[in-house]
């Protein structure tokens, strides 16, 4: 691959310190990038290389000295003369309420690395309670700001919720939504500038909204799928995969990952076809790549239905 | 922007009041790529057109927001998103006329948690059916408890605050424009001499220019301003050492300096006018009695720090409010007080209104700005601060109503006098709001250094003489403080002292009959309510607490009540340690306190 060298004036850099050790890092980087540097493993759930980050998840956190409050490390500018910790009492604490808050009220069950983090941080989601039963269809979409029934004390509210099954490509099982933002960012101005979703609602309510929740079908949804690629939780899923998941054959020990390049265009978009069984159950473009940064349309996210027909020609 | 629209058209009634407030629509508006750069940059008229829909249908049908999309070059998601953000508009068809009634501390101290559970007996569950009423958070009207907040849609939409209310009056409310709102002037010191930001509330005519020159010294401020220069006037302010009334305590002379300082323009002026914190009201007294002070005061302000433009974001409750401040802007404007060439110098500066939408988030100084902006009121990360980076990106000062006040005082005596008012560490005159069980509720101005129990005695103490129980301090996001702790003086520093805050201004009290843990219940529903849901510590931390409670209240405790202790202290701490902004930082301030200082759970049992 080639790699173009943009010429930039050098960036200066700063000297900070974390975790004691002191590192060098390039102005206009972040927090996290400078742990990265050391080989400091943050956990992030909100964060992508390629999106803006909105620091939402707050699992990020990092203790700044002389800030009262912690700090989200993924969008925290570096400067001279920080003192970072990264694994303090009060950031294990906070990433501990922060996964047990999510694990409480969200399935994490198709979220990677979480089970990990909730090990390493002693979280206990089950002490808020049992959960509640999921909310019938369209409850969730219709609630109301600033108007909330009192909780029932004998559960612990979730976002369960039946998925959002309204075309043949994808699906939004809103019940693993972790409100990270990724999905509106990558369908609005950071990739695909198609705006067919955004937040509604607000507080414990906000919810992944079209206009008047409309099907997908009826809104402005282009199929290009790159909500599915960013979206770290599996809320929103390929049709294909979802199928195999529910039938119990869903099988990742069993799948290989090809690279290739899409046919349908000149633009030269890369391809990782994911294959079960001789079966392309789902496509994804890698996150790095010039071309792409992760991101497909319609027709090499979706199209790839005829590499399977398998039956003979007779004319 | 190329927008997918839907098909469904506006009623005429709505395409009326769409076109009323942004023009007649020029292009096709069918073809929405025309709208191009120019639409798009309206995208501040937003919400102000979604307010227009709901004041005059009652609420904001897909043909209607589809038609503002259209106009303004706005996605119908991101406009749903916004419009179902705020709880004063409604995506789903409404009654014409809906009773707002509120059921916060408050009002919760003078009955109305029984006057909701008659009206559920007499008229129906809030939220439901026709006539219509709901519950509400602190309409600011906690002096003339309990309040509530009329909102009838129409040609000629109306809107007003209601004091003292009874089952009786909301009965006749929800029927008709009658029925007398039973509201009134909330400043027991009125008149009183000595009095400087409340000098001339109650005593020169609001609505009158005229007279808020000839009685009330109006304009001196300015003229002094203009005489001195900006340099002069930042000075004055720093030697004054001004620090903000918001909650936040922030040197006001630095944050003007800061923006004059900034290469970048245009400059904006944002007042703060969102006073929504649960027991205040002293912006909104400030603002219907006093509007041209307000002005005035916006106007040195943009003068000091080279703004042109400045905006007051005034919450959605305040009809009276808003109306008073509109005509102070069009008259101050008319004189040549407002716009180009202000009193005839090289000095240009214009005032807009924007009004909230019912959630209190926007009182966020961050949030205020996306407010403005047409996007959703959730709060911003911060570096970068407003100053650097506020309103469309550019420096800005954001000032509370009651900070840009004291400025015309700071002018009047000379920032040196005025610092030697209060003490060293709190400078100035400072007003307070009592509520709750006190005799003589109402706004009250003194000098910073005052104690607690002095400004309890000045309100007459406790209601009908009956024990004290507690004191909120400084609102929700303040603390509980126990009767023997009156001797607080209320200074930023002794506050802090005492491990206290002054706040907002709030001290609300509550005597020996109020059902605290009620109180609680009510504070923890309140942030989960107005909790914006973007950081995960604050959107889910904000049920886990009002769930705790609950639990404690049903006595169907996850173990023990101590454990609900120690499971809300977690859930507290990271709230006010990993949420983005002031609200998750503060959503467990006043429930820690009821803990910790009043002891509220120690007797308390799990089965």
């Amino acid at each position: 691959m080639t790699t173009f060298v943009q010429l930039q004036p050098k960036k200066r850099m700063v000297e900070m310190q974390i975790d004691g050790r002191k590192v060098q890092a390039t102005e206009g980087t972040t927090i996290l990038d400078a742990c990265r540097q050391l080989g400091e493993e943050i956990p992030t759930l909100c964060f992508l290389d390629t999106l803006h980050p909105v620091n939402a998840c707050r699992v990020c956190v990092v203790e700044l000295e002389g800030s009262r409050v912690l700090v989200p490390a993924c969008s925290r500018k570096v400067a001279a003369g920080m003192v970072i910790k990264t694994n303090s009492e009060r950031v294990r604490l906070s990433r501990k309420l922060v996964l047990e808050l999510l694990a409480s009220s969200v399935d994490l069950s198709t979220t990677p690395d979480v089970a990990d983090w909730l090990v390493e941080y002693e979280a206990r989601p089950e002490r808020f309670g049992p959960p509640a039963p999921p909310a019938t269809e369209g409850v969730r979409d219709t609630a109301v700001a600033g108007h909330h029934t009192p909780p029932d004390p004998r559960y612990a509210a979730t976002v369960a919720q039946p998925p959002k099954i309204d075309n043949d490509l994808y699906l939004r099982d809103y019940g693993k939504c972790i409100l990270c933002y990724k999905c509106v960012e990558a369908c609005g101005t950071d990739h695909q500038n198609t705006f067919a979703i955004a937040v509604a609602g607000r507080g414990f309510d906000a919810r992944i909204a079209t206009e008047f929740v409309v099907p997908l079908p009826d809104s402005a949804c282009v199929y290009c799928g790159n909500c599915i690629a960013v979206c770290p939780t599996g809320a929103l899923m390929f049709k294909s995969e979802y199928d195999h998941r529910q039938a119990g054959t869903w099988d990742e020990s069993r799948q290989t990952v090809t690279r290739t390049v899409c046919p349908y265009c000149g633009v030269g978009c890369n391809l990782d076809l994911h294959v079960q069984d001789n079966e392309i159950v789902k496509v994804s473009s890698p996150l790095d790549h010039d071309v792409t940064s992760g991101n497909l349309c319609i027709k090499g996210r979706f199209g790839w239905k005829y590499v399977q027909n398998r039956k003979p020609r007779t004319d | 922007m190329d927008l997918h629209l839907s098909k469904v058209e506006p009623s005429p009634e709505e395409r009326d009041v769409i076109d009323a407030l942004l023009g007649a629509a020029q292009a096709r508006h069918d073809h929405t790529a025309a709208g191009g750069h120019a639409a798009r940059s309206h995208r501040h008229l937003l919400l102000p057109a979604l307010q227009a829909v709901q004041a005059r249908v009652g609420w904001i049908s897909e043909g209607a927001l589809t038609y503002i999309c259209a106009r303004l070059t706005v996605p119908p998601a991101e406009a749903y998103g916004v419009a179902t953000f705020y709880a004063l508009l409604s995506t789903t068809p409404r009654p014409k006329r809906v009773l707002h009634v509120c059921d916060d501390i408050a009002c919760r101290c003078k009955g109305a948690a029984e006057l909701c559970a008659e009206l559920e007996k007499k008229v129906g569950p809030a939220g439901h059916g026709e006539p219509l009423w709901l519950r509400s958070p602190c309409l600011g009207l906690c002096d003339q408890a309990p309040a509530a907040l009329v909102t009838v849609a129409g040609p000629k939409p109306a809107e007003r605050l209601v004091g003292n209310l009874t089952v009786a009056r909301a009965k006749d409310l929800l029927k008709s424009d009658a029925a007398p709102d039973g509201k009134r002037l909330a400043v027991p010191q009125k008149g009183d001499a000595g009095l400087r930001l409340l000098a001339r509330v109650g005593v020169v005519d609001p609505t009158s220019l005229d007279d808020y020159r000839a009685r009330g010294g109006g304009y001196a401020a300015l003229r002094r301003a203009l005489e001195i220069g900006p340099e002069a006037v930042i000075r004055e302010v720093a030697d004054a050492k001004l620090m903000g009334r918001g909650g936040a305590a922030f040197p006001t002379g630095r944050k003007w300096d800061a923006v004059a300082k900034q290469a970048v323009r245009p400059h904006y002026l944002v007042c703060n006018a969102d006073e929504s914190e649960p027991g205040t009201f002293k912006d909104r007294v400030l603002m219907e009695e006093d509007p041209f002070g307000l002005v005035e005061a916006m106007t040195v302000a943009a003068y000091a720090t080279g703004c042109e433009r400045g905006f007051i974001y005034i919450r959605g409750e305040y009809p009276q409010a808003f109306e008073r401040l509109a005509h102070a802007i069009d008259a101050a404007r008319a004189r040549g007080f407002l716009g180009e060439r202000v009193l005839g110098r090289d000095f240009t500066f214009d005032i807009e209104i924007r009004r909230g939408g019912g959630a209190y988030i926007c009182g966020e100084e961050t949030a205020v700005f996306n407010s403005i902006e047409g996007f959703r009121g959730e709060p911003r990360n911060k570096p970068p601060f407003p100053v650097e980076s506020g309103l469309f990106g550019k420096p800005t000062v954001i000032n509370n109503v009651e900070t840009l006040v004291n400025v015309l005082e700071i002018l009047r005596i000379g920032g040196p006098a005025y610092a030697a008012i209060g003490t060293a560490g709190s400078t100035g005159p400072r007003l307070f709001c009592l509520s709750g069980c006190v005799t003589k509720p109402g706004v009250y101005e003194v000098p910073f250094g005052a104690t607690l129990r002095q400004l309890l005695d000045l309100a007459g103490g406790v209601a009908g003489g009956r024990p004290l129980r507690a004191i909120l301090l400084g609102g929700t996001a303040g603390v509980f403080v126990r009767p023997d702790e009156l001797d607080i003086p209320l200074t930023f520093e002794g506050a802090q002292a005492a491990k206290a805050t002054l706040g907002s201004g709030v001290i609300m009290v509550f005597d020996d009959r109020v059902d605290m843990t009620d109180i609680l219940r009510r504070i923890a529903a309140f942030f989960r309510d107005e909790s914006c849901g973007q950081c995960v510590p604050c959107r889910v931390g904000t049920v886990r607490q009002e769930e705790a409670l609950h639990r404690i209240q049903a006595r169907k405790t996850i173990g023990t009540v101590k454990d609900e202790m120690a499971l809300l202290e977690e859930v507290g701490q990271a709230m006010k340690d990993a949420s983005i902004c002031g609200l998750g930082q503060t959503a467990y301030s006043a429930i820690q306190s009821a803990v910790t200082r009043l002891r509220l759970f120690d007797g308390a049992t799990a089965t």
